[in-house]
């Protein structure tokens, strides 16, 4: 290990820097390996998984796109929902899939909504205190996902705390039985459990500006909207994108949260992979729908971060 | 301070209010003397926490998640500190695509990640599940939050210190123990102590991965199901939250005091 190239001429120069590269490498190379063999191999071996099938209790391990037909095998008779006609022969992965993404879409967009204004807040407001502000708007993400998740059940549940308060108060007589398992509950579950993890990145990207475009801006006439409109907003969108995209990739796959208030009705395309794997037995189709979730997300965001940058090359030229 | 107090100001104490009231409920109904989280509140009692030291089965998931919470920060933390020593000090043709790949678990659902290694654990490997399995993929989660804790940390300090160890005389090896790893200190702490809350708090692996022994979080799920057994969840969660909380303030407030200062005289 040496920290230090000494530059002498030739061969020699050339030696040492690859026997400092060589020692960065074997550096690296336990972080390296652990993570080729525990992320990158079970990824292939589930896609090894996804195009065999399962027979009962036996493994078919012959290559077959069964599992991946299944989920798109038009059928004539359509199922209906929400209004919408899926000719499928077995909707349920794509109903899900479509349901999940957009629940995690709205819940994405309330996210981004609340936590804006929080995130300038923090940036511009804030003089005193600031880390003990940003530890408070920390805590929440690194407390127990599955305790915030469930305080929604009991706050909105049938003897929850919305609905022992709202009698004892007098305001209704009988349990409103709206509140939870549903997908709106899940919905606003999932932005609360976020909306956290979505300030900082907007908060850095605020932080960043610098102050001085903003002095011009106002010097020059601009008023508080439109100095917002053309110098904030523009330049926070990098945090910004970044908050939507790490709340949007991982709550779409979530399964605690439709499992603790969605019931029946909020189920997502999680709790489906999870069926599979476990009550269903059948690892193969599970396999199967975990990898199209990954690529239909994948896909979904390497499409808007296209949009993005057309956006952003027609507002230059404009 | 008074004109400060704007739309703003309003704004941000009802967003505190609304990302802590929900989780606020837990304490507050695990001391109410009555056997559901109910309106009115029937007055002040501790017994729901003087019953858990009689519960067996919490007892060893609490056992059993603290053991792995420290394998997990200690192996993640190791790791993340040679790696982000060869990222910070060493030129590495491709270290960027290396750094992409290794932060991919924040963004992949810890469903898939967790049925990615059930299926190679057990259908591939034909391996047992147990707690060792659920550490595997608890190092796995927590090694990304490691790395770029530690690299911030290393990026923060002037490497001229080491070159000058090494310089009067310091083997490498030496060099490391005696200028990195002090000049590192609030990085490897912080890592220790997140990585030790992620593991203590993670729910999907754990459910996944686990065999006949269950870690908290995955007993904790075990008790929901059940109306009669919330009194003692209620106060088992808000014991968790009430740990990991502190744990995750004092997490921030070394590493921010890492950060800021520079100068290896103040650590």
């Amino acid at each position: 290990m040496s920290y230090k190239t000494t530059a002498k001429a030739g061969p020699r120069r050339d030696l040492a820097i690859l026997r400092k590269r060589l020692a960065g490498y074997g550096l690296l190379s336990p972080a390296l390996i652990l993570m080729i063999t525990m992320l990158a191999l079970p990824i292939m071996a589930l896609v090894t998984l996804s195009f065999w099938t399962q027979n009962g209790f036996e493994l078919d391990r012959s290559f077959t796109l069964a599992n991946y037909w299944k989920m798109i095998k038009p059928s004539a008779d359509p199922t209906v929902w929400f209004g919408i006609p899926f000719y499928l022969d077995y909707p349920v992965p794509a109903i899900l899939m479509i349901k999940s993404l957009t629940m995690s879409l709205v819940a994405t967009i309330a996210v981004i909504t609340l936590a804006y204004p929080m995130a300038y807040f923090l940036a511009f407001r804030v003089t005193r205190n600031k880390a003990a502000w940003i530890i408070l708007m920390t805590i929440p993400f690194w407390t127990s996902y599955l305790l915030r998740v469930f305080s929604w059940k009991i706050m909105l549940g049938f003897n929850g705390a919305i609905n022992s308060g709202l009698i004892y108060v007098g305001l209704i007589d009988a349990p409103l039985e709206f509140l939870l398992y549903n997908p709106t509950a899940v919905t606003i579950t999932l932005a609360h459990a976020w909306v956290a993890f979505a300030v900082l990145p907007i908060y850095v990207s605020l932080e960043k500006i610098d102050r001085s475009l903003l002095e011009a801006a106002s010097d020059l006439g601009d008023s508080r909207w439109r100095r917002f409109r053309r110098i904030t907003l523009p330049l926070s969108m990098p945090g910004t994108l970044a908050a939507s995209l790490l709340v949007f990739i991982p709550t779409v796959g979530d399964y605690v949260t439709p499992e603790l208030v969605g019931g029946t009705g909020g189920t997502m395309i999680g709790s489906l992979v999870q069926k599979m794997f476990m009550s269903l037995n059948n690892a193969p189709m599970g396999a199967a729908i975990s990898i199209t979730m990954m690529a239909v997300i994948t896909l979904l965001v390497l499409i808007f971060l296209t949009l993005v940058g057309y956006w952003r090359m027609r507002a230059r030229r404009a | 301070m008074m004109r400060h107090i704007d739309a703003l100001w309003v704004y941000a104490v009802l967003f505190v209010a609304f990302l802590y009231g929900p989780v606020m409920l837990l304490p507050l109904f695990s001391v109410n003397d009555g056997n559901f989280a109910t309106f009115p509140l029937r007055g002040f009692t501790l017994r729901h926490y003087a019953s858990m030291w009689d519960n067996g089965a919490m007892m060893s998931a609490l056992a059993n998640s603290t053991r792995i919470a420290i394998i997990v920060a200690v192996t993640s933390t190791a790791l993340a500190i040679s790696a982000a020593l060869a990222i910070t000090r060493y030129r590495l043709p491709g270290a960027a695509p290396i750094v992409g790949f290794m932060m991919l678990p924040l963004v992949i659902p810890s469903i898939v990640i967790s049925v990615a290694l059930l299926v190679i654990i057990i259908r591939f490997l034909g391996i047992p599940l147990s707690l060792w399995t659920v550490t595997a993929g608890h190092i796995l989660i927590c090694l990304p939050f490691s790395l770029s804790v530690l690299m911030a940390r290393m990026e923060g300090f002037d490497p001229s210190l080491e070159e000058a160890s090494r310089d009067l005389g310091c083997s490498a090896w030496k060099t490391f123990w005696r200028v990195t790893f002090p000049l590192a200190m609030p990085g490897v702490i912080s890592s220790l102590l997140l990585g030790f809350i992620i593991s203590f708090d993670e729910f999907v692996i754990a459910f996944f991965l686990t065999g006949t022994e269950s870690t908290l979080p995955v007993f904790l799920f075990s008790q929901l199901r059940f109306p009669n057994k919330l009194p003692g969840t209620l106060a088992l969660g808000s014991l968790i939250l009430v740990g990991s909380t502190l744990l995750v303030i004092l997490a921030e407030v070394i590493r921010r005091r890492g950060v800021q200062s520079n100068n290896p005289g103040d650590i």
